[in-house]
């Protein structure tokens, strides 16, 4: 077989459906998707990002890689479930959108300045460490995301909500330095740690 | 009429609808000894309120009436309305049905004069007109029913409205002290020709059928273009009588849908094709269709017919099976939002009128019908585990009327194998 042969070959083989629906949490059902458009018209966010999912389906069957791993999309998602429960196939396209994004991360795909990509890493990496939610911490890091002075900003807007919620002992100030925590957030983190073994082993992830 | 000879050579045929004629008269043709029996006072089912076939946009009268004729003909065919089979007992060859009549509380001497319509004042809704207007309480259910004879709905018998009926016939017609019976028959097979039903709309909530009056279905539609339709022909919108010009058909309202219906409906690609000419008929240059469509399912010869449509200047193809239907407030105009296929783009487009072509539901689901019945996920029938029992038409599966003609033939054949057999067994 000449080099020219296997360059068209290795452009017409699909490796990129296979891969997602190897290592995609429920990518195995991109295939089904008949491309009627019902997803893309129910999404509350639909005008505001790059693709839908109807068109995500297609660049992966279309062997997109890198359009679909580095694109915005995935990380758009509210998980408002609209698209799930109109879907005439009934494609857990939320699953997969989060599938999506998780593989682009681990990938290191993922678009860097998305802020909901941001969001999402703090959130995770704020509850993790403890094993509970740290607000303050949290909406900290929300507020001053752009800088000191915007944060700054954001703080005076909100003084009245926080004085109350501090009233109704809703927040904590002393949360910033002793956080509270879980009976075992050693457990925790072994748990987590056990479970990314496992996911790695299973689908295949070099280490 | 209830004294009903069957011996177990009779072949029942249940549902008097294009199939159930079909295969009722080609098993009595054959020399069989057949009873058709219709729920309903007429024969002629759904095929009887349709306007005009595809693709050859002739009537269903024309192949109605033949098959009336061929009813009034036949020596071995009997007809029983206002029947229905409430149970099934036996096994193939051998079949004991229990029929349920309900009293139509008009006899034989009826002339379908009208009469007693004009004399009864009270009204309920039109069926055959899929509820879209009123008709009297003592009627002819359409122009082409069979038999040609009045019925009085139960609810004026025993008040002054039945009485009033009474009095204007001249002909002694009206027997007001009939009486639901009941009775059982010998059958040796028997024929489902049930039929089906449009899948209820309100079901799709984002179509808000139940909502909008400007969202209708394609069965309301197709009563809407015929003449003896509500509006006398004339394609107007629910909400305020105004002409509707500019109408958008959405494909798959029902079908192809794991929340609805799992299968295609087979019908309602050609329906709407069709129905986008009733327009460009009725308004000419002005009709403006637009047709939704996840993909147009036009098989095999239909492929002309779709060919013809898509040349329509009139009629714009949108490749997009639509997220939602909105409602401008003020003008009661249907919006309907989606995004298209062919590129990706998002539309919100107004529309005066919005056509859902419904799927078909077999109207007797599998697990409905009084005896064990194998039906598919559907609830389409396949067989039965007695082999007795065979489906005819749209009962069998979603087909137009070309099909189940083919499929209630099919039907009358195999119904015959079986009482051919008892027939030898007891020589």
């Amino acid at each position: 077989m000449g080099a020219m042969n296997e360059q068209a070959l290795a452009k017409y083989t699909n490796n990129f459906l296979r891969e997602v629906e190897e290592r995609v949490e429920e990518g195995d059902w991109v295939k089904m998707c008949m491309q009627c458009g019902v997803c893309a018209g129910s999404c509350p966010f639909g005008p505001d990002w790059e693709h839908s999912p109807q068109k995500i389906f297609m660049m992966i069957r279309a062997g997109k890689r890198d359009e679909v791993l580095s694109s915005d999309s995935m990380w758009m998602c509210t998980s408002c479930y609209n698209c799930v429960v109109r879907c005439p196939r009934e494609l857990p396209i939320t699953q997969i959108m989060h599938g999506l994004a998780t593989y682009a991360e681990r990938l290191g795909l993922a678009p860097k300045m998305n802020p909901t990509r941001k969001f999402s890493l703090q959130f995770w990496d704020n509850c993790t460490r403890t094993g509970r939610v740290n607000e303050l911490k949290l909406v900290l890091q929300v507020y001053f995301r752009d800088g000191f002075v915007s944060g700054i900003g954001k703080f005076w807007d909100m003084r009245a909500t926080g004085l109350k919620l501090l009233l109704a002992r809703r927040m904590n100030p002393f949360e910033l330095l002793f956080p509270h925590r879980c009976k075992d957030a050693k457990g925790i983190q072994a748990m987590l740690k056990k479970a990314y073994e496992i996911e790695d082993r299973r689908k295949g992830f070099a280490k | 009429m209830t004294e009903v000879v069957a011996t177990s050579q009779t072949i029942v045929v249940v549902g008097g609808g294009i199939s159930g004629m079909t295969a009722a008269l080609e098993a009595a043709e054959c020399g069989r000894q057949v009873l058709l029996i219709e729920k309903t006072p007429t024969l002629g089912g759904r095929t009887a309120l349709l306007y005009r076939y595809f693709p050859k946009l002739c009537h269903p009268t024309c192949g109605l009436e033949i098959n009336l004729r061929r009813i009034k003909a036949s020596r071995n065919l009997r007809v029983l309305t206002l029947a229905e089979v409430t149970k099934i007992t036996g096994t193939r060859g051998d079949y004991s049905v229990t029929l349920k009549r309900s009293p139509r509380y008009v006899n034989e001497n009826c002339t379908a004069c009208g009469a007693c319509g004009e004399a009864v004042e009270a009204a309920i809704d039109n069926p055959y007109n899929y509820g879209l207007s009123k008709m009297k309480a003592a009627y002819l259910p359409h122009a082409m029913a069979y038999p040609q004879r009045y019925v009085l709905d139960p609810s004026i018998v025993g008040t002054p409205e039945g009485a009033k009926a009474k009095a204007a016939c001249k002909y002694g017609a009206i027997d007001l002290d009939m009486k639901q019976e009941t009775l059982e028959i010998k059958a040796g097979a028997v024929i489902w020709a049930t039929g089906w039903q449009p899948y209820d709309a309100a079901k799709i909530q984002p179509y808000g059928y139940d909502r909008y009056p400007n969202v209708i279905t394609s069965v309301e539609f197709e009563r809407l273009a015929d003449p003896h339709g509500p509006t006398g022909g004339k394609i107007a919108r629910p909400s305020d009588g105004k002409e509707a010009k500019n109408i958008a058909f959405i494909q798959c309202a029902g079908s192809r849908d794991e929340n609805h219906l799992r299968h295609c409906s087979r019908i309602c690609c050609m329906a709407s094709l069709k129905q986008t000419q009733y327009l460009r008929e009725a308004y000419g240059e002005a009709a403006k269709s637009t047709v939704y469509y996840i993909d147009i399912r036009a098989i095999d010869r239909f492929e002309d017919f779709y060919k013809k449509v898509l040349g329509d200047p009139g009629v714009r193809f949108v490749k997009s099976k639509p997220a939602r239907i909105a409602e401008e407030l003020q003008t009661r105009d249907p919006v309907v939002h989606g995004v298209d296929t062919e590129g990706y783009h998002r539309y919100a487009t107004r529309h005066d009128l919005v056509v859902l072509a419904v799927g078909m539901e077999p109207s007797v689901k599998g697990a409905d019908v009084p005896h064990e019945i194998v039906a598919d996920s559907s609830g389409f029938i396949e067989s039965a585990a007695s082999g007795g029992f065979f489906a005819a038409g749209c009962a069998s599966n979603a087909l137009d009327v070309n099909r189940s003609v083919q499929s209630a033939t099919a039907g009358a054949l195999r119904a015959i194998q079986v009482v051919r057999k008892s027939d030898r067994v007891e020589a």
